[in-house]
C-alpha cells in the first residue's frame, strides 16, 4: 500500500459517504487493517454535525484482483445481507461498491467492536465466560447458515466431498515434491468418502477462530465469507476444528475454546444434524486443506510472485498438518 | 575452512537485532514483519544445527521400509508411490513409526512450540519416565 493509494481511497469515499450516508459531511482516520491478504480491509469513520460513526470498507486487493475460489465481493454482500435476514450475526451491509464510485469492487458495513485474533479468544481472561458457551453459540450460528434458502443465494461454485477432494489432490500433485503423509490422507479420504445426497446447502467455507469477532457478550459476527459455496455442511464444522485454528489450545478442539460434543450439541440445538465420522471426515480434510495451501507457498515463494519472508514462514507451516493428520488418522472411532 | 564466527552465530545476532528492534515504537505491521524475519533466523539457526542428524536418521528409516536405496527425494517419492498405490497402508506399524518421526524432525526446525509437537514430546515422556 502506498500514501496515494489511501488518498486516492479517501477522496472517493467521502464522496460515496455524503451521498449515501445521511448528515454525513466528510471521512477521517480512513487505516487499513492488519488482516487478510485476499481482501483488503479498511477502517474508517463518517463524520457530520450530529456525531461520528465507524465503518468497514472491503475491498478487491487493489481495487479489482480476486482469488479463483472467491465468490466476488457483490455475491459476498448479498450473503452477508441475507444471513443478517435470517439471524446470523454479521456486521450489517450499508453499501455496495459501483463502478462509478471509482473505489474497485467491495462493500461498506457497520463497524463491530469486539477481539479477531485467535490467541486473545482463546486465553485472554476477559472471555472466560463467553468461552463457555462460545463452541456451543457457533455451532448454533452453523446450523442458521446452513439453513439459509438456496433459492434467494447468489450464484455460487458447488463443491462436495468428492470434487474437494478432487480439487485439492490436483493442486498437491502439482508440486514438485510429494509428501507420504499428505498422500496417505488423501487416500483415506477416497476411502472414507461420506454418502453424499439430498444435503447440499450453503457452506460458509472459513468459518473457524481468526474469522470472528467476539466480546464479553458472545459472538457478535461471522466475517470472511468470500470463499462460501455450494456443499456437504458439515465442511464447516470440521473446518472450525482444524488444530491450526485452535490457538495452541489443542485439548479444545472447537475453536481452541470448546469440545466437539458443545458445537455438535449446538449445531443439533438449532436444527442441524451431523454424526461423529461425518465430522471427522471433514477435519482430516480441513487439515490436509490447510497443508496443501501453504505447502503451495513454496511454489509461489520460489517463482519469485512473492519471496517476502512472511511467505517463506508460511510455507513452513505445512509440516504442523503433517503430525495433525497422522493424529486424527490415529484416532479410532 | 571458513573463519569464525560460524553461520549459526551470525544468524544468532541478526535474531537478536530484530527482536531488539522490536522493542521500539514501530506500526504494528512492521513490528509483526520484523517478528516474523526475528523467527525466520532461528528457523535456519535450527536447521543448520539438526538437518544432518535428521537427514541420515531418515534415509535409515527410508532404507528399512523400503528396502531400496536412493536419495531422500528418490525415497519419499518411491514412498509416496507405494502408499497411493496401497502397496503400504495405516495398518503399517512402522510406516506410521516413520511418519510420525519424521513430522516431528521437522517441527523441530519449524516450530519447536507448535501444540501437537508439544504434547508429543510430552508423551514421550511420560512413557519413558
Amino acid at each position: 500500500m502506498t500514501l496515494s493509494d489511501a488518498d486516492a481511497i479517501a477522496e472517493c469515499l467521502e464522496a460515496v459517504v455524503r451521498r449515501e450516508f445521511e448528515g454525513c459531511t466528510h471521512i477521517s482516520g480512513l487505516r487499513r487493517l492488519a488482516s487478510g491478504a485476499s481482501q483488503e480491509t479498511w477502517l474508517f469513520a463518517a463524520d457530520g454535525p450530529h456525531g461520528s460513526e465507524r465503518l468497514i470498507l472491503r475491498r478487491a486487493p487493489g481495487g479489482e484482483r480476486q482469488h479463483e475460489m472467491a465468490v466476488g465481493l457483490e455475491a459476498e454482500a448479498a450473503l452477508i445481507a441475507l444471513a443478517a435476514e435470517c439471524g446470523v450475526v454479521v456486521p450489517p451491509l450499508r453499501y455496495v461498491l459501483k463502478r462509478e464510485d471509482g473505489i474497485g469492487r467491495g462493500f461498506i458495513t457497520s463497524f463491530v467492536a469486539g477481539e479477531t485474533l485467535g490467541h486473545r479468544i482463546v486465553r485472554d481472561p476477559r472471555f472466560a465466560a463467553t468461552r463457555q458457551h462460545l463452541a456451543s453459540d457457533c455451532g448454533a450460528m452453523m446450523a442458521r447458515i446452513h439453513a439459509m434458502p438456496k433459492e434467494r443465494l447468489p450464484p455460487l461454485r458447488r463443491a462436495d466431498a468428492g470434487l474437494r477432494t478432487d480439487e485439492l489432490y490436483r493442486r498437491y500433485r502439482s508440486f514438485s515434491a510429494p509428501r507420504p503423509v499428505f498422500a496417505l490422507a488423501f487416500r483415506w479420504l477416497k476411502e472414507n468418502l461420506p454418502a453424499t445426497g439430498s444435503t447440499e446447502c450453503l457452506v460458509h467455507g472459513d468459518f473457524r477462530n481468526g474469522n470472528l469477532i467476539v466480546s464479553e457478550r458472545g459472538l457478535e459476527a461471522v466475517l470472511d465469507w468470500e470463499i462460501a459455496h455450494l456443499g456437504d455442511p458439515i465442511e464447516d464444522l470440521g473446518w472450525f476444528c482444524v488444530n491450526s485454528w485452535r490457538f495452541g489450545e489443542i485439548d479444545k478442539p472447537a475453536g481452541g475454546f470448546g469440545t466437539r460434543a458443545q458445537l455438535c450439541d449446538g449445531y443439533r440445538a438449532a436444527g442441524g444434524t451431523v454424526e461423529p465420522g461425518h465430522l471427522r471426515f471433514w477435519e482430516v480434510l480441513g487439515t490436509l486443506s490447510w497443508g496443501v495451501s501453504c505447502a503451495a507457498m513454496v511454489e509461489t515463494f520460489r517463482s519469485g510472485i512473492d519471496n517476502s519472508v512472511e511467505r517463506a514462514m508460511i510455507a513452513r507451516r505445512a509440516s504442523e498438518t503433517e503430525l495433525d493428520l497422522l493424529d486424527l488418522l490415529a484416532e479410532t472411532d | 575452512m571458513q573463519d569464525d564466527p560460524d553461520p549459526r552465530a551470525i544468524l544468532g545476532s541478526i535474531s537478536r537485532l530484530l527482536r531488539d528492534t522490536l522493542a521500539q515504537d514501530l506500526p504494528e505491521r512492521t513490528r509483526f514483519l520484523l517478528r516474523v524475519a526475528a523467527n525466520a533466523a532461528d528457523l535456519v539457526g535450527r536447521q543448520l544445527a539438526l538437518e544432518p542428524g535428521y537427514d541420515a536418521a531418515e534415509r535409515r528409516r527410508l532404507s528399512l521400509l523400503l528396502g531400496s536405496e536412493g536419495s531422500l527425494a528418490e525415497q519419499n517419492a518411491r514412498l509416496c508411490a507405494a502408499i497411493e498405490a496401497g502397496e503400504i497402508t495405516l495398518a503399517s506399524e512402522e510406516l506410521v513409526a516413520h511418519l510420525r518421526a519424521t513430522a516431528r524432525e521437522k517441527l523441530a526446525v519449524d516450530q519447536p512450540k507448535y501444540s501437537a509437537y508439544v504434547a508429543a514430546l510430552r508423551r514421550d515422556e511420560a512413557h519413558t519416565s
